[in-house]
């Protein structure tokens, strides 16, 4: 029994000798890995809002095509999922926000570097599953006692914009100052971000969800659509910055800069978004952006 | 499982204690000490990011109460629901030779090894409006998605195997002489089962209803993608602490609190009175 205790005590030893030595391995390599160069393999990790599911993984392919060597890893999520994440020291090199406050969120932690910049503008819409279940026609109906209405949770930068077209909505004489009240009274699920509305919504299981425009635009027929007036709509505005303590800060700001120039916007603009000028300031964005909401047409598909 | 550690620990016991076996005893003890700090360290670090006074304040009324109410009441009856439902099944399997029993065996363990993401995409797909039994179930007015009844559901999905799978062993591990024994006497089979075979395995079935509803306190993945998240109807513990996590860090601690030291007191309390009953056995 000794003797036997005696190996096993040595074995163990020789266990512990072995995953100490993996252990400063993968320490080594980490280390080793953050020396690395843009000509050797790099991975370049962007935060983005899950709105921009899409749109950036298409620029992510093409930044690939350019950058050899690199590749480009996603972190889709609600975008105060992404700030909360970076905050507390989630490894990220671009974060791309569906809104102001949850990249002052990551601005207030010191974790953004440099001015962000706002790189694309959305809209909000109403969509029913195609079989309108609850025979909705007019955003009057939203207001319709019994129906399943899905929103966004208040943190997610869509659930704050669509509480604003509710207010909004509630100011006009037309929907009547309890029309936010009875809207809300029908929300069944606040949702962690704007892509599990349109799931459960396509799903059917609720009769009616607010998304972005964005989020529709490659759905086709699978969703109905009801518009929402320039008058009543928020217009999202998504900045994106580069992250303080970057490991590849030159390929961040390359990738903030295909994001912003004619290239990722012409992308962005296929995916649905209305596209910010790649333009000098913020606020000529926001003027383009604003002339772009003029000229299009409400749209009613469905 | 339950079942599985008293008998190691019987084991154990039965392995008289030498001087000789001290050394080993210390090695095992340094070799364990890192897992046991990094099994340790989260949980403290939890409880050392928030003053009782901040957890109570929190907990007392507002959202969180909520949350906390509704985990309460639904894992509750949760357990008893897999108490009726599982008790039948478990003794089925282990107890009866017929086709298809491996399947069977099966079906009950796949949920455990599931993504519960899995499940709530499952539940929804079978049970949503639009589902699979979704038509029947509208035409008899019954609509599950976004109400309570989700919620447990899901939990019961995902939570109820560990009592089945504990029962199963429970039941298959009794002595039959003793209940062949009994019937022998003239005990009718329903006599045998109510005073021989539940009191033989009560502590081992009480240990798996325990960890089922555990389990269900725990349950994330299939309540939010099944149930949705509303505060109050569908919003449980863990539910709160993910949405609290993205909105409002102290009230996503204090809850993970509360989780943390219930959970921890009732596993001690179940451990507690487990070894008790069998050592009075």
């Amino acid at each position: 029994m000794p003797r036997a205790s005696g190996a096993w005590g040595r074995r163990a030893g020789a266990g512990i000798l072995v995953v100490a030595t993996l252990i400063l391995a993968a320490c080594g390599s980490v280390a080793s890995g953050r020396g690395t160069t843009a000509s050797q393999n790099v991975t370049l990790r962007v935060f983005a809002a899950a709105s921009l599911t899409g749109a950036f993984g298409r620029m992510g392919q093409v930044f690939e095509q350019e950058h050899p060597g690199v590749t480009v890893s996603f972190n889709f999520a609600g975008s105060q999922t992404l700030a909360t994440q970076i905050d507390q020291g989630a490894p990220a090199d671009v974060f791309a926000s569906a809104d102001a406050a949850q990249m002052s969120v990551a601005q207030n932690a010191g974790k953004v570097a440099g001015t962000p910049r706002i790189f694309v503008h959305n809209r909000l819409v109403v969509i029913y599953p195609k079989s309108n279940p609850a025979h909705i026609t007019t955003l009057h109906d939203l207001a319709k006692p019994g129906l399943k209405l899905d929103l966004a949770a208040s943190a997610v930068p869509v659930g704050q914009y669509s509480l604003v077209f509710l207010d909004k909505a509630s100011a006009d004489p037309a929907y009547g100052p309890n029309f936010k009240r009875q809207v809300l009274a029908n929300v069944v699920s606040y949702e962690e971000d704007v892509k599990v509305v349109l799931a459960k919504v396509q799903l059917g299981e609720a009769d009616a969800g607010i998304v972005y425009t964005s989020d529709v635009a490659s759905l086709g027929s699978a969703v109905g659509q009801i518009a929402i007036p320039h008058a009543l709509n928020s217009i999202a505005s998504y900045p994106i910055a580069t992250v303080n303590g970057s490991a590849h800060a030159a390929l961040a700001r390359a990738f903030v800069a295909m994001v912003l120039g004619a290239g990722g916007q012409q992308t962005l603009k296929q995916y649905g978004f209305i596209p910010a000028s790649a333009g000098t300031s913020n606020a000529s964005a926001d003027t383009a952006a604003t002339g772009l909401v003029a000229l299009s047409p409400d749209r009613r598909n469905g | 499982m339950v079942k599985m550690a008293t008998a190691s620990e019987k084991h154990l016991r039965s392995e008289p204690q030498s001087r000789r076996a001290m050394p080993g005893t210390l090695l095992l003890a340094l070799a364990s000490v890192p897992f046991i700090l990094f099994l340790a360290l989260p949980l403290l670090a939890l409880l050392s990011r928030a003053t009782p006074a901040e957890v109570l304040s929190h907990v007392v009324g507002g959202p969180a109460a909520q949350a906390i109410s509704l985990s309460a009441s639904t894992t509750l009856i949760t357990a008893v629901l897999t108490l009726i439902a599982g008790t039948p099944l478990a003794f089925l399997v282990a107890r009866r030779r017929f086709r298809g029993r491996v399947v069977l065996d099966v079906l009950i363990d796949v949920p455990m090894v599931l993504p519960p993401a899995v499940a709530g995409i499952a539940l929804l797909l079978a049970f949503g409006r639009a589902g699979m039994a979704g038509p029947a179930l509208s035409h008899a007015g019954i609509d599950i998605a976004f109400t309570r009844v989700a919620v447990v559901m899901a939990q019961l999905f995902v939570a109820s195997p560990f009592y089945v799978r504990t029962a199963i062993s429970a039941f298959a591990q009794v002595d039959r002489d003793v209940e062949a024994a009994a019937a022998v006497d003239g005990a009718s089979p329903l006599q045998v089962f109510r005073h021989i075979t539940i009191p033989l395995t009560a502590p081992v079935l009480f240990g798996g209803l325990v960890m089922t509803w555990a389990r269900a306190l725990g349950e994330f993945g299939a309540t939010i993608i099944f149930a949705g998240n509303f505060p109050g109807i569908t919003q449980t513990m863990p539910l709160a602490i993910y949405m609290g996590f993205q909105l409002n860090l102290s009230i996503a601690v204090a809850l993970s609190v509360v989780l943390l030291v219930l959970s921890f007191a009732v596993l001690l309390v179940v451990k507690g009175v487990l070894r008790q009953r069998l050592q009075v056995e």
